[in-house]
């Protein structure tokens, strides 16, 4: 505890590292994911392209990506964009199926609705389709963002892993405290961010709690969920 | 673009395949620490899961397993325990095992649970005892997802093995650190091109074996028969299937 208290400049700045790194590539996963979602729900073929290559991706195993990617960027080694697109490149890959199965989910009945009284196809995606598919989007940004908040720690072998720097520093003077220190504090910000997804998904998507709740009482009342 | 040559250069030349620091020997180190892991958590997940799912009870275990380790930092757990225990194999096995427990669990449990309740008291009706019905019924039905959580699992471990090249033992995550260490990214990125090459052929040839096993009334009835009900994405369901990447 000691140790934190002199410290705490440095784990401080190394947290707004930390949130910093890892916010950019979930803001781009979940950016990114809302076209190329859509058209893998909309086109089988390109479907079958997109989560094969994404599955490829998602496959590398991260330190072999933040290594490989300076000599595919042409940037250096230590340069931070490097891990930013690296576990962005995960993020989107999680995304676009979760994305996929979320628009495939919105039901039929009530886009076709939609069309029938007039809604241009514009129009329709942004109020109809997107809102319905909200809580699986949201769902799976909760996972992309916990993912990317643990995964950024391997990024300190490459100079960028925000509080993965005290996991090496803590494990080449042998001081467990410290690394403790890195694990807690990456564990506070997962759960810190977990909790603003959800309170925006609260704030945005108001009926997606009355309908949860809906259905526990429908389970309650004997009725199969 | 003459950093990559010069990596494939690296890996394609004899002299580095053989001998104590070749590629050969860690290829096999690697797939001896992915074994070990998976082993070890093979024995653990999937009982449970197949339990969890056999009975319907303890769901929020499994949403609660796999959703708090995937908030753990494995690279900061692996350093932290080995402060403790010394370097050695046994720390980094009981660290990959730790990683693929939870899609292994996740896999097994939502296997069985997707199979159609009607389909279970069928078999239950016509004098199967639990076992049968487990063994006969459910797991072959369930194959699917509980191959796609071993899939998941050993990419898992495969990536996060890499990080074995950082606490004394080697794999092919060694020339990775090794490169890094001495400023020689050709060195580095021939170890990331090997890793994703081992990550890419395991995935490739589980997706065959998920193909070869699975019954073929299965992969093909998926849409079609009833016996697996078609599950809707809800946030549980998301947040407990969707893949996990530690490494």
């Amino acid at each position: 505890m000691q140790w934190l208290w002199d410290n705490l400049d440095l784990v401080v700045g190394l947290s707004l590292e930390h949130i910093q790194l890892s916010a950019l590539p979930i803001v781009i996963g979940f950016i990114a994911c809302i076209p190329l979602g859509w058209v893998a729900h909309r086109f089988r073929l390109t479907r079958a392209i997109q989560l094969t290559l994404f599955g490829i991706l998602f496959t590398i195993p991260s330190l072999a990506l933040f290594v490989t990617l300076p000599s595919v960027l042409g940037t250096k080694i230590l340069n931070p964009i490097n891990v930013v697109v690296a576990l962005a490149i995960y993020a989107v890959a999680i995304m676009v199926r979760g994305a996929a199965d979320a628009f495939d989910a919105v039901p039929g009945d009530v886009t076709r609705s939609a069309t029938a009284v007039g809604f241009s196809a514009v129009s329709r995606f942004w109020t109809v389709e997107f809102p319905l598919a909200g809580p699986v989007l949201l769902a799976n940004l909760r996972v992309v963002s916990v993912t990317t908040v643990s995964l950024l720690s391997v990024g300190a072998l490459v100079g960028n892993g925000g509080l993965g720097y005290l996991f090496i520093n803590g494990y080449q003077r042998d001081f467990p405290t410290e690394v403790m220190i890195g694990i807690v504090f990456t564990l506070v910000i997962a759960i810190v961010f977990d909790q603003i997804l959800v309170g925006l998904g609260r704030i945005l998507m108001p009926w997606s709690r009355t309908m949860a709740s809906a259905d526990r009482a429908a389970r309650r009342a004997g009725g199969s969920a | 673009m003459n950093l990559l040559f010069a990596a494939f250069a690296f890996i394609f030349d004899p002299a580095n395949l053989l001998g104590e620091r070749g590629i050969l020997p860690r290829l096999v180190d690697h797939l001896l620490y992915t074994g070990l892991g998976l082993a070890v958590a093979f024995v653990i997940g999937i009982p449970l899961g197949l339990l969890i799912g056999h009975t319907g009870k303890g769901r929020n275990f499994v949403i609660a397993v796999t959703s708090s380790f995937r908030a753990i930092p494995t690279f900061g757990l692996l350093l932290f325990i080995i402060l403790f225990t010394g370097l050695g194999l046994w720390p980094l096995v009981v660290v990959l095992a730790i990683l693929a427990v939870p899609p292994l669990l996740a896999g097994a449990y939502s296997g069985l649970e997707s199979v159609n309740r009607d389909t279970v008291d069928a078999a239950r009706a016509i004098g199967m005892t639990e076992w049968q019905i487990l063994f006969s019924v459910e797991i072959p039905l369930a194959l699917p997802l509980i191959l796609g959580g071993v899939r998941s699992a050993t990419l898992q471990v495969i990536a996060t093995a890499t990080i074995a090249g950082y606490v004394g033992l080697t794999g092919l995550g060694r020339f990775l650190i090794e490169g890094l260490a001495l400023h020689n990214y050709t060195i580095a990125l021939a170890g990331a091109i090997l890793v994703a090459a081992l990550a890419l052929a395991a995935d490739g040839l589980l997706a065959l074996v998920q193909k070869l096993v699975v019954p073929r009334g299965v992969s093909r009835g998926l849409t079609r028969s009833r016996s697996i009900r078609p599950k809707k994405p809800t946030g549980f369901r998301v947040m407990a299937m969707a893949p996990t990447k530690e490494g």
